[in-house]
């Protein structure tokens, strides 16, 4: 039972590091970065949650929506400004921009709303569900995760393959020049893929500050990381590889927490994808990358 | 100087800047004219500059993306401190057993390079640079829950806490876990720090214009064709990382015989992309740009004190401005067009009078 109630909690968190990840791993296959601030997106969503819910009395869901359509501009904004000028130019140069809009975005909240730690109340006003005579409580906050994240999950694979928008994602991500002389707009498909990464942020920002209550300018950091694992542990650029990912990692890390020790929950699951990687060197559902001489 | 070469000039002029700063510095900290916040800085400006020109030869030289510098930092800082500690008796003579730290880090992080280099130089690009941010975390979160004791005797070592040492009553915890090691006696000098930023520009100046240094850089320009010609690519992506890191960790030692306490979490992800982000702004494979951007971007927080609250914020508009400005394809294409014109033009005119 113990070992059931550990499993839901890391299927719940794996849950949110999947989102998150999709939007890493979406932008990685189109526009060929990594996003470093995707993870502050994720902080800023919450913020805005947390001053829509607490402050301004919205109720919860108007509020998630908010934060979505806040994060969607930002995002947006974000690989206007910083991104597309750099469109060609040396990826490292492109990730060092990326680490400048991770710094803006973490200073820009903390001179908006401070460094003290701020406690979020839950948008979950569910009663946990007790099974097996109230030895397995599975929490509200959980089972609504889990929930959204399936819905997620099928409407993005939906809309990927099925939607004429979706297909000339994968178009410009397979090929960029090709894309463009079928007429695709890769610009806006690439603004597309932030706009939709950001909001898939958010909603990860208010489930993900529901779970774990403590809402400060650097809460996005480390679960931006994580879920950045996850897409790689995944194969990045690849979209079920970036569910798959996320939700093992949500499932490694509450079980090595539960059953080996707190402290080195993390170590054990960065060790997890050095060795997944040194089995398959582009992750778990990654393409082969074919060298050309 | 006409007898010498291009590039042995250029090495003269980088070995003249950092004598000539540190000579200035020097005369202000004798005479007294330093403020104070800059003389507090002065050390870790080297060990900062160490940083940057030794993970330059990852970054720029040998052309892998690093992560996880600062995880050799910590682990040359931990063996470095560990050592003086434990020989603050043994060896009383100061410079002789900080000396042997130093080269106790540095061997320490340079295994670990090694260690670390077997998986991580297998992978490429993208997934190069995930694994050696994930080996350094790893390194952290181990630091962080390590305990080491000594007593009548021996040592003792415990994952958990300082009970579970079980240490006599005349013991000493050494490591004491995320709070990590504090005491350390304050060997480091700024001489010293002039000292080993004048040793790494020495080793890595030389390698770059070595056999060894034109094979590494042979390997990042085109992997296939250098292996083509018989280098043996992992033997020298190897010297590269690993001498990369045994430079970390004596800028480590340093760090650490300076600061108490020392935590592991100084080092996290954050210090190996503020390092990172050092070199890539002063010119990545530029060692003499390394330097100065180093020196510059860790006194730069410290002189923006005027804006407070606003200077990270600053400091982050700063970065991406001069991203774009550099590096944006259309704004390099306006610059040549502009400016490459102007120049040759001024050329034509001067041909013609």
């Amino acid at each position: 039972m113990e070992f059931l109630s550990y499993l839901v909690n890391g299927l719940s968190l794996g849950s949110v590091y999947a989102i998150i990840a999709l939007g890493y791993t979406m932008v990685y296959g189109i526009a060929k970065m990594l996003n470093f601030a995707h993870g502050d997106v994720i902080m800023v969503g919450g913020y805005i949650v947390f001053v829509f819910m607490n402050q301004l009395g919205v109720s919860a869901i108007a509020s998630v929506a908010a934060a979505m359509v806040v994060c969607t501009v930002l995002g947006v904004a974000i690989e206007r400004v910083a991104y597309l000028p750099l469109r060609g130019a040396p990826s490292l140069a492109v990730l060092i921009t990326a680490i400048g809009v991770s710094y803006f975005l973490q200073n820009m909240a903390l001179l908006i709303w401070g460094s003290t730690p701020m406690s979020f109340s839950s948008i979950v006003s569910m009663e946990p569900l007790q099974l097996a005579g109230g030895r397995l409580v599975i929490t509200g906050e959980a089972l609504v995760t889990i929930g959204v994240s399936v819905v997620i999950m099928a409407a993005l694979t939906l809309f990927i393959n099925r939607t004429r928008l979706g297909r000339a994602m994968l178009a410009v991500s397979e090929d960029k020049g090709a894309a463009q002389l079928m007429g695709i707009n890769v610009n806006a498909t690439i603004s597309l893929t932030f706009a939709i990464g950001s909001a898939l942020a958010a909603v990860a920002g208010a489930l993900l500050c529901s779970s774990y209550p403590i809402l400060q300018p650097t809460t996005g950091a480390m679960p931006g990381i994580k879920a950045f694992v996850a897409a790689v542990f995944g194969g990045i650029g690849s979209v079920p590889g970036a569910m798959v990912g996320g939700v093992l990692l949500g499932i490694i890390e509450i079980l090595s927490k539960a059953y080996i020790s707190t402290q080195l929950a993390d170590a054990i699951v960065f060790a997890v994808l050095i060795v997944v990687l040194l089995v398959k060197p582009t992750g778990l559902l990654g393409k082969k990358i074919n060298e050309k001489v | 100087m006409k007898s010498l070469s291009r590039t042995t000039r250029k090495n003269l002029v980088t070995y003249a800047i950092v004598v000539v700063a540190f000579a200035v510095l020097q005369t202000m900290v004798l005479t007294g004219t330093i403020s104070n916040s800059l003389r507090g800085q002065l050390i870790p400006i080297c060990a900062y500059v160490i940083m940057a020109v030794s993970l330059n030869l990852t970054v720029g030289i040998l052309g892998e993306l690093s992560l996880g510098h600062a995880g050799f930092m910590s682990l040359g800082a931990f063996a470095g401190a560990l050592f003086t500690k434990c020989m603050e008796t043994a060896i009383p003579v100061t410079w002789l057993r900080f000396l042997l730290a130093l080269a106790i880090g540095a061997a320490v992080a340079g295994m670990a390079g090694v260690l670390i280099g077997i998986p991580v130089l297998r992978l490429r690009g993208d997934y190069l640079a995930i694994v050696t941010l994930a080996f350094g975390e790893i390194i952290k979160n181990l630091l962080n829950a390590v305990y080491l004791g000594r007593d009548s005797r021996g040592f003792h070592f415990s994952m958990k806490d300082t009970i579970a040492l079980g240490l006599e009553e005349d013991g000493e915890v050494l490591i004491k876990g995320a709070q990590g090691i504090t005491g350390t006696s304050k060997d480091a000098t700024f001489v010293w720090g002039f000292l080993l930023v004048m040793f790494t520009l020495f080793v890595v100046l030389n390698l770059v214009h070595s056999r060894t240094g034109r094979a590494i850089m042979s390997i990042r320009d085109n992997r296939i064709a250098a292996e083509s010609v018989g280098i043996n690519v992992t033997k020298y992506k190897m010297i590269a990382f690993a001498l990369s890191a045994a430079l970390a960790g004596m800028a480590g030692v340093l760090y650490a015989h300076n600061i108490s306490p020392l935590t592991a979490s100084k080092f996290d992800y954050n210090t190996s992309i503020l390092i990172l982000v050092f070199v890539v702004l002063g010119g990545i494979g530029s060692i003499r740009g390394s330097i100065i951007a180093a020196a510059l971007l860790t006194v730069l927080p410290e002189m923006l004190r005027g804006f407070d609250d606003y200077r990270m914020l600053v400091y982050a508009i700063v970065l991406i401005a001069m991203m774009i400005f550099n590096q944006s394809p259309k704004l390099v294409a306006w610059r040549e067009r502009t400016f490459g014109r102007r120049a040759k033009g001024a050329k034509v005119r001067k041909g013609g009078a």
